[in-house]
């Protein structure tokens, strides 16, 4: 069974629609590039599945469960909406670190606030807050960022201030990791840092969802590829056969553009 | 060296008087100044326009006129004065009428913080599953604070020199005890210099309060 599968999605910004009956499904353990020219739908699609836009059409299920579905308010509630998020953890563009947190503390946060809802929580304090600390220190080191746990965000190279949001995002342990542009807003010379620990998590089979300029990394870390263009899915396939072999004009002239081959 | 001693005893009675305005209307329009911002950026229109409209009358007409009418128009209206005759009824229309006038600009500055503050922030918050409650008092409260503490250091400065315009409803503040030594006040008379005197009075108290706040912003400094 697919670990998520996105179903007729369709948005509309007043009368503009920038979705059109999106569909797609993932497997566990997949990782999916999204490709396309900026304003052909592909953040905001990001954005549906994270619950920051509320899609007008169309049902997000992941493992059989249905989160969101546009025709049933119930699954649409704040408190509901909260806890469903969860299934989902968001690398943003612009990192959206917390500047007044370390780098530990902006991995811990959302962790400690989310553990005083434990039953256990009063009892077991200290100790529940030690393991997020210690899980906390174990991404920042598998991030290769070890010896910057106690550093501020604005004390971090842009890479490096990235590599936190990647680590904080997988701190709640979501099913499906989503990547928004996760090198757009880096010096050239740090999307490799970025690029090579998104390379691992793959190899790692994290499931992830990722959206990017980065063609020659989409070919090589996703294993599907969705092109889109104008708010719908113009190609969607293998990585390989869409961007070497696309059999769309659409998709044809874009990369071309992109030189990614 | 009489008459130093006098005068300065009769100075700081004064400057009481203008600690006591300046700390009062601090603690009123502090929190009231929250309160209209909130207004000044709700979704609701009418309460929005209504609001701005406010703010606009408030801030487009001198301090020293609003007094005047928050004091006098009253009781011109009613055939008596809801502020009595003594100077505690002065001082609570002052009060009243600073905590307004300040409440406003105020509510400005927060508004700026509050919009200062990326959507980019809330958005992590909530896709971490916080809530907008845990969002607003653990991620952009202090940044916020952070963004208004220089502009709010201005503020506050303007306000310690402004407890002078009280003096147009008789506030027995530090200038009115400057000037009372003009005439005659504590049995000396045409005293020019106690006036001009008050100025230090002044200069000390924003010197601690430029120190005070200069602290704040320091401490706010480790995260940008």
């Amino acid at each position: 069974m697919a670990i998520l599968e996105v179903q007729n999605i369709e948005k509309h910004f007043g009368d503009t629609r920038v979705l059109e009956d999106i569909t797609f499904s993932l497997e566990q353990g997949q990782a999916l590039a999204i490709i396309g020219s900026s304003g052909s739908g592909k953040t905001t699609l990001l954005r549906c599945l994270n619950f920051l836009e509320r899609p007008d059409q169309g049902r997000i299920v992941v493992s059989g469960e249905t989160l969101f579905d546009a025709a049933d308010p119930a699954t649409q509630r704040e408190e509901e909406v909260r806890r469903k998020r969860l299934h989902f953890g968001l690398v943003f563009q612009s990192f959206n670190l917390f500047p007044q947190y370390t780098a530990l503390e902006n991995v811990t946060l959302a962790g400690k606030l989310l553990a005083k809802a434990q039953p256990d929580f009063t009892a077991r304090k200290k100790q529940i807050f030690a393991e997020i600390e210690a899980h906390g220190k174990e991404l920042l080191d598998r991030m290769g960022l070890a010896d910057r746990a106690g550093h501020y965000p604005h004390q971090l190279s842009g890479g490096q201030q990235q590599r936190v949001a990647i680590a904080r995002a997988l701190a709640l342990h979501p099913d499906i990791l989503c990547f928004d542009e996760p090198t757009s807003a880096l010096d050239p010379e740090l999307t490799g840092e970025v690029l090579k620990v998104i390379r691992s998590l793959a190899e790692q089979r994290t499931t992830m969802v990722i959206v990017t300029h980065e063609m020659a990394f989409a070919r090589d870390v996703a294993d599907r590829v969705i092109f889109m263009d104008g708010g719908v899915i113009v190609e969607q396939g293998p990585a390989g056969a869409v961007i070497d072999h696309p059999q769309e004009e659409r998709t044809r002239q874009f990369l071309a553009r992109y030189g990614g081959n | 060296m009489e008459v130093l001693s006098v005068v300065i005893g009769a100075l700081n009675e004064g400057f009481v008087q203008t600690l006591k305005l300046f700390f009062v209307t601090l603690l009123g329009a502090l929190p009231l100044g929250l309160i209209i911002s909130f207004g000044s950026m709700s979704s609701f229109a009418p309460l929005r326009w209504l609001t701005r409209a406010v703010i606009w009358v408030i801030r487009g007409t001198p301090l020293m006129l609003q007094l005047i009418i928050l004091y006098y128009i009253p009781g011109k209206l009613m055939g008596y004065s809801p502020w009595g005759t003594g100077e505690a009824g002065r001082f609570l229309a002052a009060s009243i009428a600073f905590i307004i006038n300040y409440a406003c600009y105020f509510s400005e500055i927060y508004r700026g913080g509050i919009q200062g503050v990326p959507v980019g922030q809330l958005e992590a918050g909530l896709v971490l599953g916080m809530t907008r409650r845990q969002i607003f008092f653990k991620v952009t409260l202090l940044q916020m604070v952070k963004r208004i503490v220089p502009p709010m250091s201005n503020e506050v400065i303007t306000l310690v020199k402004d407890t002078s315009l009280a003096r147009i409803i008789s506030f027995q503040e530090v200038i009115w005890a400057g000037q009372a030594f003009m005439k005659t006040s504590h049995g000396y008379s045409g005293l020019l210099w106690p006036l001009f005197f008050t100025g230090l009075y002044y200069l000390v108290f924003n010197g601690v309060v430029t120190v005070l706040l200069g602290r704040l912003e320091k401490k706010l400094d480790y995260f940008r």
